[in-house]
């Protein structure tokens, strides 16, 4: 599957995004575009949105008001061709604990719709530092090992050019920190675009937009 | 597109394996309710043969609704879900391969056993096979039916009551026609209306529930 040109370099397209949780308006009106080679950052207290920004952004979530644009067309008219350019990492790693490292990242890449073999597999978790624990049932590994295992999608969705990332440095070590790091430098420079929060003290590696949300919805 | 449907199904069948406990745990849920109705009702044959077809198909009924909260639950917890939810294949798809391993750990096994079964009861050649057919076609349509329910009520508190609340009514249809069938069969009477009966509402779910399933589990995500 061919992915469709950006619209001028613009990947994502939020439009007046209004979002209520729990009967608290998070936030309105908030518009902002996201392009390529672009990584944006958002910040904010906890309660502030930041996630739920990010999964309105994925989809998962409905905005109360507003719509969500990829490439220009609306997330929820192109579902299926807007995952195949988007790589979600959130809270959750999305890791089985019955399942090897290697399983985990093999069935997350056929479920994905990617062809990805054995040895792309196990680059992936080589460039993640996990490759001696390949064949480790997750439940036996520590959150950061988990925590790696779900970031090697990174290292494996080539074409997604949309990076989500939902705290994505939590229980990373500093040479996990420092491969993200990397990856992320690394996709920007091939024209991907990354969106994420994180709440520790951060050197980005690339210049970042940084995103306010809280008592004022602000774009940097 | 259908390496989709089989990457779930193959991850969800080697889940199955590597936690045999909890697969088990509906089997064995199966055989102790089949098992305890003899005792209870007293060794009269007459009665034994009569009450067989109903007992095994509530005890089916009752597993697969057990089955349930296993379903979606687990992938909703460890964020496997949102992932599958995530993909550039249609959710449907992926919906189908998770029904159908679900019904090869639950379905497929409670059919197998049913033969053992028809025995303690002892039920005649003809019927046993019919209460084998029958199963055979009516266990997809508990586990289509039941992973709408699965669905709808993912995440919510007492998920397990209002599961049996909102899948109970609609198993009934698959109840009546089961166990009709094998009464049909023990009475000498062709149980083939019932049969394709029953097979056609398990084609029916196998059309129409993912699409069900799909639109309840982005609901019970956000």
């Amino acid at each position: 599957m061919s992915l469709p040109a950006s619209q001028g370099g613009v990947l994502l397209e939020a439009i007046r995004l209004q979002c209520e949780r729990g009967h608290r308006r998070l936030f309105e009106g908030l518009s902002f575009r996201l392009e390529a080679r672009q990584c944006m950052h958002i910040v904010g207290d906890n309660g502030a949105g930041k996630t739920s920004l990010l999964r309105i952004l994925c989809g998962l979530l409905q905005p109360t008001a507003g719509e969500v644009r990829w490439c220009g067309c609306g997330i929820r008219q192109a579902r299926d061709e807007y995952g195949a350019d988007l790589v979600y990492v959130g809270h959750l790693n999305g890791v089985k604990d019955d399942l090897t490292a290697a399983e985990n990242v093999h069935v997350w890449a056929a479920i994905a719709g990617l062809r990805a073999g054995a040895n792309a597999v196990a680059q992936a978790l080589d460039l993640l530092a996990i490759d001696r624990f390949a064949h480790w049932r997750a439940g036996q590994l520590s959150q950061g090992q988990k925590r790696r295992i779900a970031l090697a999608r990174l290292a494996l969705g080539a074409m997604a050019r949309v990076w989500i990332l939902d705290e994505p440095f939590t229980a990373l070590d500093w040479r996990g920190v420092e491969i993200l790091n990397r990856l992320i430098e690394r996709h920007i420079g091939q024209g991907g675009a990354v969106v994420l929060t994180t709440h520790q003290t951060w050197q980005p590696p690339v210049p970042v937009t940084r995103l306010q949300l809280g008592t004022e919805a602000a774009v940097a | 597109m259908i390496r989709t449907l089989l990457a779930v199904a193959r991850r969800d069948l080697l889940l199955a394996v590597r936690q045999r406990g909890d697969v088990a745990n509906v089997l064995l849920f199966f055989v102790i309710v089949v098992t305890m109705v003899p005792l209870g009702v007293g060794p009269d044959k007459e009665t034994l043969r009569a009450i067989a077809p109903g007992v095994v198909w509530v005890a089916a009924l009752l597993s697969a609704i057990l089955s349930l909260g296993r379903m979606f639950a687990l992938d909703y917890a460890d964020g496997t879900l949102e992932q599958i939810l995530l993909s550039s294949q249609p959710l449907s798809l992926a919906v189908l391969g998770k029904i159908a391993a679900h019904w090869l750990v639950t379905g497929a096994p409670i059919t197998a056993l049913s033969f053992l079964l028809a025995a303690m009861f002892d039920m005649a050649a003809a019927p046993s096979a019919t209460l084998a057919a029958s199963l055979l076609l009516g266990t997809p349509s508990l586990s289509l039916i039941g992973a709408i329910g699965a669905a709808l009520t993912l995440g919510l508190r007492g998920a397990g009551v209002l599961v049996t609340l909102l899948v109970l009514p609609l198993y009934v249809p698959v109840l009546v026609f089961g166990a009709g069938a094998v009464d049909a069969s023990a009475g000498g009477l062709s149980p083939a209306s019932h049969l394709m009966l029953l097979g056609g509402l398990s084609l029916a779910a196998a059309a129409l529930a993912p699409w069900a399933i799909a639109a309840a589990l982005r609901i019970s995500v956000e």
